[in-house]
């Protein structure tokens, strides 16, 4: 038996649920923050891409709930519980919120917010009783990552430190 | 930006115009600096979602020299002059004379700092043409400069605009030099304009948004 794994991608401010033997990945997290939530035992894991803290920066009606920390965790959980998830197993890794630039100008907030998705996303795990089993949080490099629901490992890459496993 | 959706060719054909004049100042400059003939291609106007974005230079994971500029003023907005590291090098070893210069091994001080001042000089020169063209007053912060994945980079263009909706309003214009290959991405000029930007900008050329 040769099962094709797939690696499942997830775009910015976009999120989906994958079970082993497929991974799941997304790419280009700057300020960004990439969240995973899995069941080990049951080897099913969501990702989310967030973008912004809270949806109250929103200026529009119609908000897509995975831009945003506030929308983005509570969604993922329901996802990842619908297939098959229990919500009591649910484990949470990590990884982004980098600050790319260091600037000086009226702006200051916004230029500050890879620390502040990382604040809001730890926040509402804390609001679901989710541990954080691993970050690789902050600093001011891009990265992507690959989750490995099988492993539980989170595979994260960037330009100047190659990979490493959490 | 409600009205994104209500654009209309002319509305298109201010932002390309402001392309040209922004990226052919620009050009000019670098052609200068440089002394060697620079070519700049048509620019595109695009309305794209975010990863269609990352997708017009090559996909997120793309490692590109970057400067990054934010635009105070009248029209807020975001200017990123993105360079692909072997154009980078080019310029660099150009500049400085410095002809062993590579962003994998040992990066050299000098050479960083001459494509800060590049990068500086060439947003700057498109900025003003920019303001004399729309007498809008338009102020660029210090620009940054930074070497990683063009997707971690470009996030910070698209944060003004993921407040308002899932697109983004892209004037690209690629530069290269004319003997050189082209590859996807050779050197592009950036603009990306807050939402509440193009009201104003719109404005000042003399056409109202519908």
């Amino acid at each position: 038996m040769n099962e094709v794994i797939n690696v499942i991608k997830v775009g910015i401010a976009d999120m989906n649920v994958v079970q082993a033997p497929h991974l799941i990945r997304t790419s280009g997290l700057g300020s960004c923050v990439g969240v995973i939530i899995f069941d080990q035992m049951k080897e099913i894991a969501g990702l989310a891409h967030i973008m912004l803290p809270d949806s109250s920066l929103a200026r529009s009606g119609t908000i897509s709930v995975a831009k945003y920390a506030d929308t983005a965790i509570e969604a993922l959980i329901t996802l990842v519980v619908k297939t098959g998830g229990r919500k009591s197993a649910l484990k949470a890794k990590l990884a982004g919120g980098a600050q790319m630039f260091q600037f000086h100008s009226a702006n200051t907030d916004m230029m500050r917010i890879g620390p502040r998705n990382v604040e809001a996303v730890k926040q509402q795990l804390q609001r679901f009783h989710i541990p954080i089993i691993g970050e690789d949080v902050g600093g001011n490099s891009g990265r992507t990552i690959e989750f490995n629901p099988k492993t539980g490992l989170l595979s994260i890459r960037t330009v100047n430190q190659g990979v490493k496993e959490i | 930006m409600s009205n994104i959706s209500h654009l209309n060719a002319d509305h298109i054909d201010i932002l390309r115009e402001i392309g040209n004049i922004g990226a052919g100042n620009a050009a000019t400059a670098l052609s200068q600096l440089l002394n060697k003939k620079i070519e700049m291609n048509v620019p595109s106007v695009q309305i794209v979602s975010f990863d269609e974005m990352m997708d017009l230079v090559g996909g997120a994971e793309q490692v590109v020299a970057a400067v990054f500029l934010r635009i105070e003023g009248e029209a807020p907005g975001n200017m990123f002059f993105v360079l692909s590291l072997s154009q980078a090098e080019r310029f660099v070893k150009q500049m400085t004379g410095e002809h062993g210069f590579s962003f994998s091994s040992q990066q050299s001080e000098l050479g960083l700092s001459a494509l800060q001042e590049l990068g500086n000089i060439l947003a700057g020169s498109y900025l003003s043409a920019l303001a004399d063209f729309t007498h809008l007053k338009l102020y660029p912060s210090v620009p940054a400069l930074t070497v990683d994945m063009i997707g971690a980079i470009l996030q910070y263009g698209l944060l003004e605009l993921s407040r308002v909706g899932d697109y983004a309003i892209v004037i690209d214009t690629a530069v290269h030099e004319e003997q050189e290959p082209q590859d996807s991405v050779n050197g592009h000029f950036f603009l990306l304009p807050d939402p509440d930007s193009f009201a104003p900008i719109f404005r000042s050329l003399g056409v109202e948004l519908p």
